[in-house]
């Protein structure tokens, strides 16, 4: 389960893939943080995720944790997107064994989990082969 | 800074230890770790813990374990840092020693997993890695390092059998550990076609849950003959470092460079460096862990950690021998206590009492601790004293 407050509180990342751009070295951070660790800023612009990228690693689960049993096996990948971000998100509408190192994807927006049956619908982006 | 030395280990056999609760586990392995030093007080005491909150619904370990050790009311300290937990309660049982604020400090670790089911204890593990941006996707620990496997084998041209063969080892060794949760011999072929859990790791490829303790005794080496008589092992450097605590934001995901960067700092202290070693106890969550943990410790080249096992490089009875123990795989993962029963390993292994998996000779160990992905680690280097 995840309370409201902390799955709102997410919401400019997953609705709308904010990132942090350092203002100093403009260095991108996503999620964004208070202090770069590159330069040491403490200021930052906000900047929308590139929305492609492409595979760098990814596994297909098959012992699934809750909230997720019921569409095992899927991938997970970690995405290296356009700008140099990388994030870890699942790559779905794929056959998982056929995927490989360097496959090229794009970000969707998805339902990623539920709480239950009355519970919070969590969205989030997930990756399709581009 | 006082050089300090382990006078005294305790452990108990690991397993599903349904009779035993995480109070008794934890006093039973301090309890032998006192006797086996010989000592009649504990000044200070630390107990590394991943999760009492969420396997057994206990915090506020660091005052409930001194009290159920008939210690109070002396200071006691619970540390967390994910699977590390133990190797850091240790590092600051050490520094507690080497300051010079205590004599007689316990370093001790617990982990009771058994009484959640699977899937509580998964989620538990979990949250080792960034709640909000690798496991809100769906991603567990295996799938973490399945990840990290996949690019190891990618650019190195590492195989499934060499991870295999990373568990067979273990297990083999393992057999010859009376306190081992599972002490069967398994083969690479076993490993190879047990169920698949995140591609490419296999059931096999993946460490335990495991309900247990750990404990050791450190005091000043300069004042042991005031407290035992056991021949003291010397700790010869303490190191610690930390990592981005998510997977995707490290630069190399198929390295552990806090397992490198505290390696350095090891070895600069102990004055040694990866050859002189005798044997190492390293943090072999998943087999894959293992081949990656060697190569941060500079044991092997970049890239060579999987051949290490299949050649027979890091068998009992190989140039360079890792995880006589068993280590996780074998020996079991109570996590908090993982860190804390390495220590008990080398020092066993350096007083010549490991009976059929006796390294002969041992003079140098190392010992190699890391939480979640490799976020933290420990790494620690002992010395016999003869």
């Amino acid at each position: 389960m995840i309370g409201s407050p902390r799955s709102w509180r997410e919401k400019p990342q997953r609705y709308r893939y904010e990132a942090g751009k350092c203002s100093g070295c403009s260095k991108i951070f996503f999620p964004p943080r208070l202090v770069c660790d590159a330069c040491g800023s403490k200021t930052f612009e906000t900047q929308v995720l590139a929305q492609t990228g492409v595979v760098e690693t990814f596994t297909i689960i098959e012992v699934a944790p809750s909230g997720f049993t019921d569409e095992a096996p899927y991938a997970v990948g970690i995405i290296k997107l356009d700008d140099g971000v990388k994030v870890t998100a699942q790559i779905a509408d794929c056959k998982p064994e056929e995927l490989k190192l360097g496959d090229k994807v794009r970000l969707e927006f998805r339902k990623v989990t539920e709480d239950g049956a009355s519970g919070i619908l969590h969205y989030g982006y997930k990756f399709v082969l581009a | 800074m006082r050089d300090v030395a382990v006078i005294g280990v305790g452990m108990n056999k690991w397993g599903e230890l349904w009779n035993d609760s995480h109070r008794t586990i934890w006093t039973d392995a301090a309890l032998k770790a006192i006797e086996d030093a010989g000592v009649d007080r504990v000044d200070s005491m630390y107990v590394g813990c991943m999760s009492g909150g969420l396997f057994v619904g206990q915090e506020h370990l660091g005052a409930m374990l001194a009290d159920q050790l008939g210690m109070g009311p002396i200071p006691g300290t619970r540390v967390e840092s994910a699977c590390a937990s133990g190797g850091l309660a240790f590092r600051l049982a050490y520094m507690e020693v080497a300051s010079g604020m205590s004599d007689i400090v316990l370093a001790s670790g617990v982990e009771k997993m058994t009484d959640v089911d699977g899937a509580a204890a998964t989620y538990a593990l979990s949250t080792a890695a960034d709640q909000e941006y690798e496991c809100f996707h769906g991603i567990t620990f295996p799938g973490l390092y399945a990840m990290m496997a996949r690019v190891h084998m990618s650019r190195y041209g590492t195989t499934q059998k060499q991870l295999a063969e990373v568990a067979a080892k273990n297990h083999a060794n393992g057999s010859l550990n009376p306190n081992a949760q599972f002490p069967m011999k398994v083969t690479a072929e076993q490993v190879m076609n047990s169920p698949a859990v995140a591609d490419p790791l296999r059931l096999l490829d993946c460490s335990p849950i495991t309900d247990g303790a750990a404990a050791a005794i450190l005091v000043p080496l300069d004042k042991v003959k005031e407290f035992t008589k056991n021949t003291p092992v010397r700790i010869a450097a303490s190191a610690h470092a930390t990592d981005t605590m998510a997977l995707h934001d490290r630069g190399d995901i198929a390295a552990i460079e806090s397992t490198a960067r505290a390696a350095e700092k090891a070895y600069a202290q102990a004055g040694i460096g990866p050859k002189d070693l005798s044997f190492c106890e390293v943090h072999d969550c998943f087999t894959i862990s293992e081949i990656m943990a060697i190569e941060a410790l500079g044991l092997v080249e970049k890239g060579q950690g999987g051949a290490a096992a299949e050649s027979g490089l890091t068998a009992l009875s190989g140039k360079m021998p890792v995880n006589p123990s068993g280590g996780l795989k074998s020996k079991g993962h109570p996590v908090g206590a993982t860190g804390v029963a390495q220590v008990y390993e080398i020092v066993n292994q350096l007083r010549g009492n490991s009976d059929k998996r006796q390294i002969k000779d041992a003079h140098w160990a190392l010992a190699q601790n890391m939480g979640g992905t490799g976020a933290s680690s420990l790494v620690h280097i002992f010395e016999r004293l003869s």
